[in-house]
């Protein structure tokens, strides 16, 4: 019996718990709205996780975390050695650019990254393939499922929170404030970047995009700088209304008088009442 | 005849069905059904796609208030009643601060669907629960120039202060 069907159906969560505990081996390949992403397992452990048109390669990972710059990862992407992560690691390591620790702790960063990413997907048709395995030349590092079980269903709770909060990423932000304010205040790098765009002109989405950050990650750095009071939401000055509503197109002053006068007769009425 | 319309929206059981039948000169035309939902058992009845009130003006303008559905699942509907709103009335349970985060939320919803004036109503101000609109601010965390009316929507005067409020700032708009 295939195992397929669609995340309405059947959820990331209640998937990955249906793989630890059948202890399966294989890939699972769920395609989402915009973007496909595989997890592999082998004997119900998560071993390897890929988004989209990212290749998964080292160089790829160790970049997104940091330990290499665009420039090194590109460079490395041209070696020969590139095809097989093994390879390029071993040259990483006794070249002294990373330790061992550190490839595996990307990898399976990355892993959970894209894993976590999957329990916000309610929509989507999966299919589990029983023969399918990790790409050659990658590493695989198992990872237990019962706690990416519980931490990604943690993460969904708050990302439907965050999503009560923040419904719109079509929004924009303003300081509250004078952005003075901000200058005593800690913040991380990421929460910085958010900071920098913020202006009635660019919508949370575009913010989000430009640097290059997932939906949850942007809303739950708009939720604490909205708690912190820093900053409010406003619709983009820029942008259209979503939906089919036109903005108010500009009145001659002909049209202007008349609705004006409408609304003296409303104020009148009610007035009256 | 010219029609304009109004909406009134908000969260479940926040008051909306009372507030157009306070003023509306007919009868509210109500989709209401039962309730089935025991965790919005508030109430026995409520709104499922929309409530239409009416106020003539004269011969050649009449107002129309359109209450949205409360319950979340019954969004679809926002926008559809939200076209070509001359404003919109956001009505809060004063006593129930648990809905304050929904009510934000619609409000929000709202304002993204069309740059029309709005208020915000503090419904059942005379409810020994209710907080002061002065409190509400903060908790919706309203700009200084959103206007928080207190209401009690089974009364007419302060229904038609708050649509009086919602016309001015309607007005102001246009003088800008």
């Amino acid at each position: 019996m295939p195992l397929r069907g669609n995340l309405r159906d059947f959820s990331t969560t209640q998937l990955l718990n249906l793989v630890n505990l059948a202890k399966k081996t294989g890939t699972l390949t769920i395609e989402g709205p915009t973007e496909a992403a595989q997890m592999c397992f082998r004997e119900g452990k998560l071993v390897y996780a890929q988004m989209g048109a990212e290749d998964g390669s080292l160089p790829l990972v160790l970049r997104k975390v940091g330990k290499l710059n665009d420039q090194q990862a590109q460079s490395l992407k041209q070696r020969p050695e590139s095809a097989n992560d093994k390879a390029l690691g071993l040259l990483l390591i006794n070249a002294g650019y990373v330790t061992q620790a550190d490839i595996l702790q990307s990898i399976k960063q990355n892993t959970l990254d894209i894993t976590f990413r999957l329990f916000t997907w309610v929509e989507g048709l999966f299919n589990f393939d029983a023969t399918g395995a990790p790409p050659t030349g990658r590493i695989t590092v198992p990872i237990e499922l019962d706690n990416v079980i519980i931490e990604g269903s943690r993460r969904l709770r708050e990302w439907e929170q965050l999503q009560d909060e923040i419904p719109n990423l079509d929004m924009a932000l303003k300081f509250v404030d004078k952005p003075e304010r901000l200058k005593n205040l800690n913040l991380s790098v990421e929460e910085w970047k958010v900071v920098s765009y913020i202006d009635p002109k660019n919508s949370i989405k575009q913010i989000a995009k430009t640097n290059n950050m997932s939906d949850l990650d942007v809303r739950k750095i708009v939720y604490g700088l909205l708690q912190a009071g820093l900053v409010d939401l406003v619709r983009p000055i820029s942008t259209r209304p979503l939906g089919n509503v036109p903005t108010r197109k500009p009145l001659t002053a002909e049209a202007k008088e008349q609705e004006k006068s409408l609304v003296n007769k409303l104020i009148s009425r009610i007035r009256s009442l | 005849m010219q029609t304009v319309k109004m909406v009134v929206t908000g969260p479940y059981s926040s008051g909306k069905t009372q507030f157009i039948g306070t003023i509306s000169e007919i009868d509210v035309v109500k989709t209401e059904r039962k309730v089935t939902s025991e965790a919005e058992k508030v109430k026995d009845q409520t709104t499922v796609a929309m409530d239409f009130g009416r106020i003539t003006v004269d011969n050649d303008l009449i107002l129309y208030l359109f209450g949205t559905p409360g319950q979340r699942r019954f969004d679809f509907m926002w926008e559809i009643l939200s076209e070509g709103m001359l404003g919109f009335v956001v009505m809060v349970d004063s006593s129930r601060p648990e809905t304050f985060r929904e009510a934000k939320s619609i409000l929000e919803t709202f304002r993204a669907y069309a740059p029309t004036p709005y208020v915000v109503a503090a419904n059942k101000q005379d409810h020994p629960e209710a907080w002061t609109p002065e409190d509400m601010r903060i908790a919706l965390r309203l700009d200084p120039n959103v206007k928080l009316l207190p209401c009690v929507a089974t009364n007419r005067d302060s229904v038609k202060n708050v649509l009086l409020e919602l016309l001015y700032s309607i007005l102001a708009e246009m003088e800008k």
